[in-house]
């Protein structure tokens, strides 16, 4: 196949090109957690499926205590507020200041699974032992994947808005935005997995 | 908040490998991509093919004579994984996708160039890991379906293998999903309407909404089902309690949607070749838009019709048979919108025209009979049996298949400079149309007498059937030369093709042949009416 000869022609082309569009880069990542939240909806209609057709065998263990998802609830939703400051300080150009709410956050995030690690040592039931415990690790896991990537890039971002050399600024909000619309998200499917799993 | 292109990146980028060797980099042009996309697939295709053809001569007598029972069910099993996975959604999607959509919403490039590359790259290694499977402890044997219990207990390596390459490749999938809905919905040039984009982007913004909405189920489900592997879990294992059922469900809510997958784009690409050819405009433009996204709609809720005898209660037989006959409505919408555009035009018989009418025969044929298995009824009596293969391959052999030659002829001038030569073009038409119709029609028959599909031996009273049908799939073998020939002379010395060798009006020909870099020097035009024809004579050149 030939192309066309032409680093001249590329030369001309790129001195017109001058033209700007759009960032689309938000509607790009909210197509992705559209086709993230499918995966969780699949999971959660085979958990309800489950609990509409297949009932518990004899001595099988499936008991799961309040507390401490309760506590986990309250911890994802005060760092979703947390988060929210820190785009706040950010737009008025405190970057210290978002940079101390974004440590917040993922310092809740980390007690949020040390809190689930917690709740999994202590749960009277293992992965295999039945089809509750199994779809019950797989649900909390993969979300518990969900907020450890959450907290992860929310430690680079808090990184990257240091004052000195740090990349995201109030001219530079994307990664920001992203990392908060993800962790958004993540909270929201915790919501309906708490209610799904431990209050249905 | 803008973006402007910055020209130092957009040099850097073009600073890449000239030549054939920009077709083995990491290269972020849409053009390279989708011809990557395209040579990549057609070489799956031609694995799958080798391994169609030893399912048939297998099939040519009633023992398992030319290979044994558990190798024949991992030839069927990468033979339908590798075509589905592998050839037709990468290329009906990806290679034709990235070629022309970008010229349709007069763009420079896709929404997003870097996860285009990404979303091609993970392809080759997750076919070759796929491919390599058959040397471990033998390939997955479940079939592309791998319904538990049998993907649980047959040898685990190969079904482990399988389940990660159709990850790898169902991610691959939805970055490329997400990428066609964030070009055509947000990249289209200043003052192109909606309403005006060539039918290909309607097309293909359904597919990648199906995509978005159903690979994510299929890709839990599989995660499920390797924990159900190599964990020991049991979900979909019902001696430790699991539902095999909730699989079913689960697979089929992505692969019922699959075959719109495969097939939307192929109703895009037919809307655009048949206009061109018979000099007519697209007959009824907004009724085919709104049967795209009826079909995208209904396609998401008849699942279940490929589980009437998996114990489905009545009501779910009774909702999943009314669904799946709606479907027929749409479809049949634009099936008679193709026909009516073939109407009174000024027809030319040249290959891709013939590959399309081809396309038109086979796919109402394979309509036809899926509706007729939409009933319960008659899906009870031929469930499981060659009566589906044979729909199921009407559909996507002889649909979406047919067109992607029928593209290949149509856009092969505008991709290369030069144009295929007809007669060859012609004759692989005609030994393919034969070859796919010998091969599949008789097994109709087949099915409605009761032979089971999935199964190395039969009854020998199907023999004789079987093995015209195995004539068939030979001479569809055979048919792959002449295009092969074709192409490879063609490269190196076919006719000078010119900008616009067909006189079309869609955007991609209104610039050279091979397109430059960015697509066109200076701006995008703008294409108002791409179906305009006899409205106005095309004066393009």
């Amino acid at each position: 196949m030939t192309t066309l000869d032409s680093s001249k022609e590329i030369q001309k082309n790129n001195s017109e090109v001058n033209e700007t569009h759009e960032d689309f880069r938000m509607f790009g990542l909210i197509t992705f957690l559209i086709a993230d939240g499918m995966t969780f909806a699949g999971f959660f209609a085979a958990y309800l499926t489950y609990k509409a057709v297949n009932p518990l065998p004899d001595g099988a263990i499936y008991e799961l205590e309040l507390p401490i998802p309760t506590l986990n609830t309250i911890l994802l939703l005060v760092s979703s507020a947390t988060f929210h400051k820190a785009g706040k300080a950010l737009l008025k150009d405190k970057n210290s200041d978002s940079q101390k709410w974004l440590f917040f956050t993922a310092f809740l995030g980390i007690i949020f699974l040390i809190c689930q690690l917690f709740e999994y040592f202590h749960l009277p039931f293992g992965l295999t032992d039945n089809l509750f415990a199994s779809t019950f690790y797989a649900l909390t896991g993969f979300h518990g994947l969900h907020v450890t990537l959450g907290t992860l890039m929310i430690l680079i971002i808090a990184w990257q808005s240091r004052i000195n050399g740090g990349r995201i600024t109030s001219q530079n909000m994307f990664p920001l935005e992203a990392v908060e619309l993800y962790w958004h998200f993540v909270d929201g499917i915790w919501v309906i997995l708490f209610i799904i799993l431990y209050l249905l | 908040m803008t973006i402007s292109i910055d020209p130092q990146k957009t040099n850097n980028d073009s600073l890449q490998p000239k030549g054939w060797l920009r077709y083995f980099s990491f290269s972020l042009d849409h053009k390279v991509i989708g011809i990557q996309y395209l040579v990549c697939g057609f070489l799956f295709y031609l694995i799958g093919g080798t391994l169609a053809s030893a399912i048939r001569i297998e099939l040519a007598s009633p023992m398992s004579d030319f290979m044994p029972r558990d190798v024949y069910n991992q030839v069927l099993t990468l033979h339908g994984t590798i075509m589905i996975f592998l050839w037709i959604v990468p290329v009906v999607n990806g290679a034709f996708g990235n070629y022309l959509i970008p010229f349709y919403v007069g763009a420079r490039d896709m929404a997003f160039p870097r996860l285009n590359a990404v979303a091609f790259w993970l392809i080759p290694p997750s076919g070759l890991m796929l491919v390599a499977s058959y040397f471990v402890e033998g390939a997955a044997q479940a079939g592309w379906t791998a319904y538990p219990p049998l993907s649980i207990t047959t040898p685990q390596s190969g079904q482990i293998i399988w389940i990660l390459s159709v990850l790898l490749l169902g991610g691959s999938s939805i970055f490329g999903g997400i990428n066609f809905i964030a070009t055509i919905i947000k990249l289209r040039r200043p003052g192109l309407k909606l309403m005006q984009l060539p039918m290909y982007c309607w097309a293909m913004l359904g597919t990648s909404l199906l995509v978005v909405l159903s690979t994510p189920v299929l890709a839990g489900t599989l995660i499920l089902l390797s924990f159900d592997i190599i964990a020991n879990t049991g979900f979909f294992n019902p001696v430790l309690g699991g539902n095999v059922v909730v699989y079913q469900h689960l697979f089929w809510f992505y692969s019922h949607p699959a075959v719109y997958i495969m097939v939307l784009p192929a109703f895009g690409l037919v809307s655009e070749i048949l206009p061109v050819h018979a000099r007519k405009p697209l007959f009824g433009y907004t009724t085919m838009v709104f049967s795209i996204m009826g079909i995208v709609v209904l396609g998401l809720v008849v699942w279940a019709h490929h589980m009437f005898t998996s114990g489905t209660p009545p009501w779910m037989r009774l909702f999943f048979t009314i669904a799946t006959a709606f479907i027929a409505v749409p479809t049949g919408i634009k099936f008679f919108n193709w026909v009516a555009t073939l109407w009174g035009g000024k027809i030319s018989i040249n290959s891709a025209m013939l590959f399309s009418c081809g396309f038109i025969i086979n796919f109402v044929f394979g309509g036809i009979t899926g509706v007729a298995l939409a009933q319960v009824p008659f899906d009870i009596h031929v469930h499981d049996t060659y009566f589906v293969v044979a729909h199921f391959h009407y559909i996507v052999y002889g649909g979406t298949v047919f067109i992607i030659f029928s593209s290949i002829y149509h856009w092969f001038p505008k991709v290369t400079g030069k144009m295929l030569n007809e007669k060859l073009g012609i004759l692989h038409f005609i030994i393919t149309f034969i070859g796919f119709n010998l091969c599949f029609a008789p097994q109709h028959w087949l099915g409605l007498n009761g032979m089971p599909r999935r199964v190395a031996e039969y009854d020998p009273q199907f023999q004789f059937v079987n093995q015209i049908s195995s004539l068939g799939a030979l001479l569809m073998a055979i048919s792959t030369i002449p295009f092969l020939i074709n192409v490879f002379l063609s490269l190196r010395n076919g006719k000078d093709a010119g900008d616009n060798p067909w006189n079309a009006l869609t955007p991609e020909w209104l610039t050279s042949s091979p397109p430059p870099v960015e697509n066109w020097e200076g701006e995008a035009p703008l294409v108002e009416e791409p179906y305009g024809y006899g409205k106005q004579f095309c004066e393009q050149k």
